[in-house]
């Protein structure tokens, strides 16, 4: 037996494919098309819903059975927002330029769909490290498209990765662009965000005929 | 004993424990890390007037690369000579005027007995003073602001922009070089008179090589933004006008 049972690998490895949030649960696209123009900021922000997920399921399991349920929202929403506030600060004290790139939308994890989904769904009927689990696992599935995402439209809309020129300087005209590449600069704007991860839902739907809904 | 969740007394004991333990939480964070907090908004500061002097670590055509976090106070201290607070006619020298919230500043100069202090940064590069002064107006969301490098005669020798939250692609471009460096040679007197500069649209000189026309070429997108700018240049850089007036006599 290895250090997880099936079960509880399953909770982490379910969302990454099968049951990713982004792509089959279509959840958390709102940030998914605002802060993966590159991928710097996409991987800030997949490590920061990691932290507020893994932690804030826990605390909702750890009090599942004393939160009274007719203000179990209120407390939920209080949980991530304070999760979320530290985040914020502990960005702005080790990382000010990322957290002035990120600005608002990391206080938009408190309304990040997948984070209140989790909570509900999850960790008010499971235990601590189960929950523990699912929401690193449903983090790690949106992260992972998030990433994918990041790279693609840094890559095809900038010609960089994390800020370094990967496919040569497009005003000394080396490498990609000596032979007439040019950059597409419509990758680095919104609506190519939802097109790339409109491709990756079709590609993943194509190989796993099981995700195709019914009418 | 199970505990009765439904009860009333129960979910208003709960509510107030639940902010008490988050509050306390909060504020223990925000203490701890306040003196970090400030130490990045002030560094920030000095690499934004430093970057509008031209100190900066650009490499690429494209690059608003600034004077890293850790070299910035030294780098500051080097270029920075003498850091004035002009209030009225009287000019004192103040080591914290870049500190000088100007947003503030502002709103006091709204009563009539307040003469607004107004920050002005003395630099020396390469043997040249030059002076900066810091701007702030509003955008088409948020507030803009920036920092406006002149030499004796008021000519633009660099300047430095940025916004709250203006649209991305559109207006947010204000930070780009493209338009931040089309300032450079501008001038703001025009025979000891002051006229601003303006954004405009209509500009038959999308390359900017005429500096004397006080024009430089919009972003397309972003009319009020661009206009946003101008303003700020002619509300906020007109104060120091008197000043420089002294200087040149």
């Amino acid at each position: 037996m290895g250090l997880l049972s099936r079960k509880d690998a399953k909770l982490i490895t379910d969302p990454l494919a099968d049951n990713n949030p982004i792509t089959i649960q279509v959840l958390g696209i709102c940030s998914a098309l605002a802060i993966t123009a590159q991928l710097k900021p996409s991987i800030v922000m997949a490590i920061s819903v990691l932290f507020v997920m893994g932690v804030g399921n826990v605390v909702i399991s750890l009090l599942r059975n004393l939160i009274p349920s007719k203000i179990r929202i209120i407390v939920q929403l209080i949980v991530v927002a304070t999760l979320v506030i530290i985040v914020d600060q502990v960005l702005k004290a080790f990382a000010y330029s990322l957290s002035k790139e990120l600005s608002v939308f990391i206080g938009l994890i408190i309304t990040n769909c997948i984070i209140m989904g989790r909570f509900e769904a999850f960790a008010l009927g499971n235990g601590p490290w189960k929950s523990f689990l699912d929401g690193i696992g449903n983090a790690a599935g949106y992260g992972l498209i998030l990433v994918i995402v990041g790279f693609f439209r840094e890559l095809l809309g900038s010609g960089t990765l994390f800020g370094f020129q990967v496919l040569g300087d497009p005003v000394e005209k080396t490498g990609l662009y000596a032979i007439g590449y040019e950059n597409n600069g419509f990758m680095v704007l919104p609506p190519m965000a939802l097109i790339v991860v409109g491709i990756i839902i079709w590609v993943q739907r194509s190989r796993n005929k099981d995700l195709i809904e019914e009418n | 004993m199970a505990i009765n969740t439904d009860k009333n007394s129960y979910t208003i004991i709960f509510a107030i424990v639940m902010v008490v333990i988050v509050g306390s939480l909060l504020a223990g964070f925000a203490n701890g890390l306040k003196p970090m907090i400030k130490a990045n908004e002030r560094y920030e500061k000095q690499q934004n007037i430093l970057y509008a002097l031209g100190v900066n670590n650009n490499e690429g055509a494209n690059d608003v690369v600034f004077i890293g976090t850790d070299q910035v106070e030294e780098e500051f201290k080097t270029y920075i000579t003498k850091q004035l607070v002009i209030q009225g006619d009287q000019v004192t020298e103040d080591d914290q005027a870049y500190l000088i919230d100007i947003s503030k500043e502002e709103n006091k100069a709204k009563k009539a007995d307040y003469q607004r202090r107004l920050p002005l940064f003395v630099a020396n590069l390469e043997g040249e003073e030059l002076y900066v002064m810091p701007v702030r107006g509003k955008g088409l969301w948020d507030a803009i602001w920036g920092y406006v490098a002149v030499d004796k005669s008021m000519t633009v020798r660099g300047v430095y922009f940025d916004h709250k939250g203006e649209t991305p692609g559109l207006g947010a471009e204000i930070k780009q070089r493209y338009f931040m460096d089309d300032f450079t040679g501008e001038k703001f007197l025009h025979g000891g008179a002051f006229k601003g500069i303006e954004v405009a649209k209509g500009n038959n000189d999308p390359k900017n090589e005429d500096k004397s026309d006080n024009e430089v070429d919009a972003l397309a997108g972003a009319t009020i933004t661009g206009d946003g700018v101008s303003a700020m240049l002619r509300k906020d850089i007109k104060l120091y006008v008197p000043y420089f007036k002294t200087l040149n006599n």
